[in-house]
């Protein structure tokens, strides 16, 4: 590494410099910088991974016996179909419910002044710095029969008998959509504040309303950033196991309460690792499709 | 310029004029621009001249609507434009980085603005076509921005503001990003255009060279004021005040007395040693203090003494083209540059004294106004 690219290089190379300078046998190529984590990933992520497609091929719960038993008996069960449709579904309300509140707040944060910038930044990130658990219970709080949401709503005289929110898909949304908020925000506020201001002024000199230049200028030049936060909030949201129990309760079942229950309650795993598999599936053929649209859209642009 | 050889205005709607009425712009407590007016007539090119944060682009903000003035107003043939935001305005801007459309071919950038206007269908397109002939881009249709040089850029640019048939142009540093000999090639295409259609033109920069070539008028801004608003060869032969003389061109500041006034005239003691008549401004008494400016090329140096030129300490000559720079220094210590024409000047340094070329013209600044 010359001295002069140093100005340009990346602090994390940048640090590598004088092992260079010292002597090449100490110099590290970059792959080699990455062997830790990869090492993990193997041994963390795609050993239980291989165990637990191993797992699922067995057609009893004692896994004593090898077989297709127990993908035909999970795909032998309409229910099950239900389970799957009823995740991807909340995952999407969530992505659209996410995008309806954090779109205009990402315009709003792009219009402030630099101080106010860091204050909602921060307002952002806080909910991240707290244990989903804490959050969860929080929106029990908000969303119970005695919660927040029904004494301001019966105090209003709107309504006369509390609404049920907890133990609903619409309470579940509400607070999932919270949650995941930081998750849309931060990619999108990251990738629209690069984006040059003279092009809202080249397009309002050349007459174009607010709204025309919000949706034929920021909104595709957002689209990176809009994609990625979508595909964030989609994974996180379809498998928010704690939010969907203690706030969906046990009469909305998504894929990782069915999970939960076959291997730890009615201990059948490798029905378990089934039931696994098709969420890992169905959830990243989602993510797949998101991520070829998004990158369709956004590929005139960078490419 | 050769390039602008007679044209034809068929097309061109008569120019507006552009008035800008006691205008203060506040950026919180900083006055960025402090009561500045200015009168353009229909159809001239008036470059905003000035160090960085002297106010000029400010000024151009104001008149396209970006930003909002706390005094003043901005007059369009007479009329106010102040109430309206900048989509109704009707000017046409072309920015320093060109603010291209990333996401759009050259086709839909230049249609844009007819689009917004609700504008659709074939008229459009030739209206696009026109334009990108006229820019000399008609083959580049389809690319994207990314994909054209910074000059293709810049005419892409150039056509996207003229196609809603603007009655004000702004440009803002629009040559800035470009090397140096297709700046020329576009500040001569920039300056055929305007003349073509006839705009009234608003042209920022602080580079000096630019501003004396495509302007008819300068206006020299300094700490959000006007120093001074003239031609190009007012501004360098008869600058107002010693910012302007200073900003523009290079020039030599010999510190000196007014012994004598006479009608237009003075008789300047300089400290380096001479006694000069020159024509000197009224408010200028004898007794004053002063600085007398001389341009570079306003200085010649000789071998013998006279009462009117002054002993120098000769330094190092550069050659410089067809050209010469002389440095020396007077007695009194102060740095003065000479240029003379490479061929004309002796070898050696003999010539050991200094005094004004017969067609000088020095200006003369009361001393205090440093």
């Amino acid at each position: 590494m010359g001295s002069r690219s140093l100005g340009m290089t990346p602090p994390s190379l940048r640090d590598t410099s004088p092992a260079d300078g010292g002597g090449k046998r100490f110099a590290l190529a970059e792959w080699q910088l990455a062997l830790p984590l990869a090492l993990a990933f193997a041994a963390l992520f795609l050993a239980p991974l291989l165990l637990l497609v191993g797992v699922s091929f067995f057609n009893d719960d004692k896994i004593t016996q090898p077989g297709f038993g127990s993908w035909v008996k999970f795909f032998g069960d309409p229910f099950n179909y239900k389970v799957i449709g009823d995740t991807l579904l909340l995952g999407v309300k969530t992505v659209c419910a996410t995008i309806v509140v954090g779109y205009p707040l990402a315009l709003v944060y792009l219009d402030l002044g630099a101080r106010l910038q860091k204050v909602l930044l921060f307002i952002i990130i806080m909910p991240l710095l707290l244990s989903v658990v804490v959050r969860t219970f929080a929106w029990i709080v908000v969303l119970g029969r005695e919660g927040m949401v029904n004494q301001v709503l019966i105090g209003l005289g709107l309504i006369s008998e509390p609404l049920r929110l907890l133990q609903t898909e619409l309470g579940l949304v509400i607070s999932l959509t919270q949650i995941e908020m930081p998750l849309m925000l931060l990619p999108l506020i990251s990738v629209m504040s690069r984006l040059d201001p003279n092009l809202r002024d080249a397009s309002a000199a050349l007459g174009a309303s607010r709204w025309r230049t919000l949706f034929t200028v920021i909104v595709p030049l957002s689209m990176p950033g809009l994609v990625a936060g979508c595909l964030l909030v989609f994974a996180s949201s379809t498998t928010a196991f704690i939010s969907q129990t203690v706030i969906g309760g046990v009469r909305l079942i998504y894929l990782p309460l069915l999970i939960w229950q076959q291997s730890l309650v009615v201990y059948n795993w490798p029905l378990a690792a089934v039931a696994s598999l098709s969420l890992v599936v169905s959830v990243l053929s989602v993510i797949a499709a998101l991520s070829y649209l998004g990158r369709r859209s956004s590929g005139h642009l960078h490419g | 310029m050769q390039a602008s050889a007679p044209v034809q205005t068929q097309q061109a709607p008569a120019g507006r004029t552009l008035d800008v009425d006691d205008l203060t712009v506040r950026y919180g407590s900083a006055v960025a621009v402090d009561g500045v007016s200015l009168s353009i007539e229909p159809g001239e090119v008036v470059a905003l001249l000035g160090p960085s944060g002297c106010g000029k682009t400010t000024l151009l903000r104001v008149i396209a609507g970006f930003v909002r003035q706390v005094a003043g107003r901005v007059l369009v043939d007479g009329g106010a434009i102040d109430h309206l935001p900048a989509n109704q305005r009707n000017v046409g801007i072309v920015f320093q980085n060109y603010a291209l459309f990333p996401h759009m071919n050259v086709t839909e950038n230049v249609a844009y603005g007819l689009r917004a206007r609700g504008q659709r269908g074939p008229a459009v397109e030739a209206r696009v076509s026109r334009m990108l002939d006229m820019v000399q881009l008609g083959g580049f249709r389809d690319r994207l921005p990314r994909q054209l040089s910074g000059g293709q850029q810049q005419r892409v640019a150039l056509a996207r503001a003229l196609a809603v048939e603007p009655s004000i142009l702004l440009l803002d540093e629009p040559f800035a990003a470009l090397d140096r000999n297709l700046r020329l090639d576009m500040q001569i295409e920039v300056k055929r255009l305007q003349r073509q259609l006839g705009l009234t033109t608003i042209l920022v920069t602080h580079d000096q060279d630019e501003a004396m070539s495509v302007a008819d008028r300068i206006a020299v801004m300094n700490k959000g004021t006007v120093e001074q608003f003239d031609t190009p060869v007012a501004i360098y032969d008869r600058p107002q005040t010693l910012f302007v003389n200073g900003f523009i061109g290079t020039t030599n500041l010999l510190p000196g007395k007014v012994i004598a006034r006479d009608g237009d005239g003075a008789t300047v003691a300089l400290d380096a040693g001479a006694a000069l008549h020159l024509p000197a401004p009224a408010g200028i008494a004898a007794g004053t203090t002063v600085l007398l400016s001389v341009r570079p090329e306003q200085l010649v140096l000789s071998t013998e003494a006279t009462a009117e030129s002054w002993p120098i300490v000769p330094g190092l000559s550069l050659p410089l083209g067809s050209q010469i720079i002389h440095e020396a220094r007077t007695t009194d210590g102060v740095a003065l540059k000479i240029v003379e024409p490479r061929l004309r000047a002796p070898a050696g340094d003999a010539r050991r004294f200094c005094a004004l070329a017969p067609d000088a013209r020095p200006s003369l600044f009361p001393r205090s106004t440093q």
